[in-house]
């Protein structure tokens, strides 16, 4: 799997409250909360058109806070194909992953500015900056991680493992 | 290996496993609260599951918002109850039956040493007490569950903590697993498995054990383990489980080590807002900190021991009347243990208010809410803002013995001086 976006850039300990407030949690409708995916720190943000297929890159801990499921699932449904970060908090990690939300860890992210083009090899744990002509390696996705995402989450990976006979 | 990597290579039917390394494991115990499991059986239903994968490995406890304290509550504990019969789950625990998960789980030998638990709600961590690898995961995950029994785990990588000594009096292992948050910072041991080792652990009864593992997530830990010795071979025994004894290989290792001598330790309070922000009681009570409610409970300091302790304190004494003192058994079993033991009469007499087993006020629920400015002292997990009730109260961290003291005297005290 390979994709390739433009970068919306971001600082360290990106909490949950940020990536979506408290105050729209009333819906568990996931294009409802795309709206206000980066709200409080970038307000418009989930409304924008040329957020779909883009990228986020931020600093250390992203997603940080509570472990409310409904982060990763705003930043999904907006469109955003990956999130890159220096480092993310373990159940934002995990939640992630949950519902097919590709991240990625990357020590060099102070590299990366806004509006820079690149490209996520997954596969090969590849990423290249295309506006600055530079590539980077790091660990690819182990192999069930990568099928928890071919499948679109865990829990359609759950179905396919028990052949869809839940009984 | 580390304990860490010996229950989940057990559990992978692998020789060894190496840190970072992805698993794909049989759960041997899953759990959920009312807070949790709606959002669990929701998704469980929404991808067509009918019937969960092994009903005897999950286990249902209302316990945060029980007796209900509302229609909303009442619902979600009523959902859980449906879900229970309907898919012959037997570990469901009824008001009067019941107790705080995190007590009641090892109590009832429903998990047991080297089992690997799965819990949506953070302090699952609680079961490393037992050497069990246990740990929170989100509502998905227990979902998952529920339809093929597994979840996906990434082998952590550990932290070492060197216990030397015994405890002096009226200092405790809240105050030990205090002061290892405070050294460690709360996000210190992200993604890491904290182990307690060395000579003094055998000086840690099981409940201190418990109390330890439970805060291992306060320093970010994914686990917080303890070896299989003497101590837990025994407490299994008293539930006919027979295990055997498990401690680290010489040569495992570890991201970071830490050494603490028990001697050295002092009762600990923890400032808000964070459980990381500890002073020492002498010094806490210099500020001579006014106090309006304090609560003696919760999966972390709700068991025998710590009622125990409490009682010692308030023994001959009456709760400042400024101070209301509300103190929670962990479990209906703890309840009747204190009741047996003549702790209830001790409490009465000094004019604590007695719960029935709740999460309570630990999480602002019910049964004890702060309002504008007021101050508790509790012994409970965590001291964020507006935790135990309005944005603008304060709760302090501390043992059962500085709680106790705290109300008596009606400021943060030293139970060595009462």
């Amino acid at each position: 799997m390979k994709i390739e976006g433009k970068c919306f850039v971001f600082g360290d300990n990106v909490n949950t409250d940020e990536i979506i407030p408290a105050r729209y949690l009333n819906t568990s409708d996931p294009f409802e909360l795309a709206k206000y995916c980066m709200e409080d720190i970038r307000p418009g943000f989930g409304k924008r058109e040329d957020i779909k297929g883009s990228i986020i890159v931020a600093g250390e801990n992203f997603g940080c806070g509570s472990s409310r499921e409904h982060a990763p699932i705003a930043i999904k449904a907006a469109g955003i194909s990956c999130v890159i970060a220096k480092s993310f908090a373990r159940i934002f990690f995990r939640n992630a992953i949950n519902i097919a939300l590709p991240i990625v860890e990357l020590k060099e992210v102070e590299e990366f500015d806004e509006g820079d083009v690149v490209e996520v090899d997954f596969e090969n744990g590849i990423i290249k900056n295309k506006t600055k002509n530079k590539t980077y390696t790091v660990h690819s996705y182990p192999e069930l991680l990568r099928e928890i995402l071919k499948f679109g989450g865990w829990l359609e990976y759950c179905l396919k493992k028990s052949g869809g006979d839940t009984e | 290996m580390t304990l860490a990597e010996k229950i989940l290579s057990r559990k992978a039917g692998k020789k060894s496993v190496e840190p970072g390394e992805y698993l794909l494991l049989d759960v041997d115990v899953a759990l959920a609260n009312d807070i949790t499991a709606p959002i669990a059986i929701e998704n469980f239903k929404k991808y067509g599951g009918k019937k969960v994968f092994s009903p005897e490995k999950l286990v249902l406890v209302p316990d945060h918002f029980v007796p209900n304290k509302d229609i909303k509550s009442a619902m979600q504990v009523k959902l859980l109850r449906d879900f229970a019969k309907e898919q012959e789950i037997k570990n469901f625990f009824e008001v009067g039956r019941m107790g705080i998960e995190h007590v009641i789980l090892p109590d009832l030998g429903i998990v047991k040493s080297g089992d690997l638990v799965v819990g949506a709600d953070s302090h699952t961590c609680t079961y490393g007490a037992l050497g069990a690898f246990a740990t929170g995961v989100g509502s998905t995950d227990i979902a998952g569950v529920m339809l093929i029994g597994k979840i996906w785990l990434k082998v952590p990588e550990s932290i070492k903590i060197e216990l030397h000594g015994s405890f002096n009096e009226f200092v405790t292992a809240k105050d030990l697993i205090l002061k290892i948050i405070s050294i460690l910072g709360v996000d210190g041991a992200t993604y890491k498995s904290i182990e307690f080792l060395g000579s003094g652990v055998e000086n840690i009864t099981m409940d201190g054990r418990f109390t330890i593992s439970n805060m291992a997530i306060e320093a970010g830990g994914k686990t917080g383990l303890f070896p299989v010795d003497e101590r837990t071979v025994e407490y299994e025994k008293e539930r006919n489980i027979t295990v055997e004894k498990m401690y680290p290989d010489e040569d495992a290792k570890y991201f970071k080590s830490l050494n603490i001598d028990l001697k050295t330790l002092e009762p600990q309070v923890a400032y808000p807002f964070l459980p990381s922000n500890c002073k020492n009681i002498s010094e806490a009570e210099k500020d001579r900190i006014k106090v309006d409610q304090v609560v003696i409970g919760s999966c972390t300091n709700g068991r025998i021991e710590d009622l125990r302790l409490a009682a010692e304190i308030f023994k001959n004494h009456r709760v400042n009347p400024d101070v209301r003192c509300i103190i929670i058994p962990g479990s209906q079993e703890v309840y009747k243990q204190a009741l047996n033991e003549g702790l209830i009469n001790i409490f009465m007499e000094a004019e604590c208010a007695v719960s029935t087993p709740t999460c309570g006020p630990c999480l602002g629920g019910h049964m004890g809410i702060l309002a504008k400015d007021e101050i508790a002292v509790s012994t409970t997990n965590r001291n964020f803002v507006g935790r135990m009730g309005h944005p603008d109260s304060k709760v302090f961290l501390a043992s059962p013995a500085v709680a106790a003291a705290s109300a008596i005297k009606g400021f943060i005290a030293d139970p060595r001086k009462l």
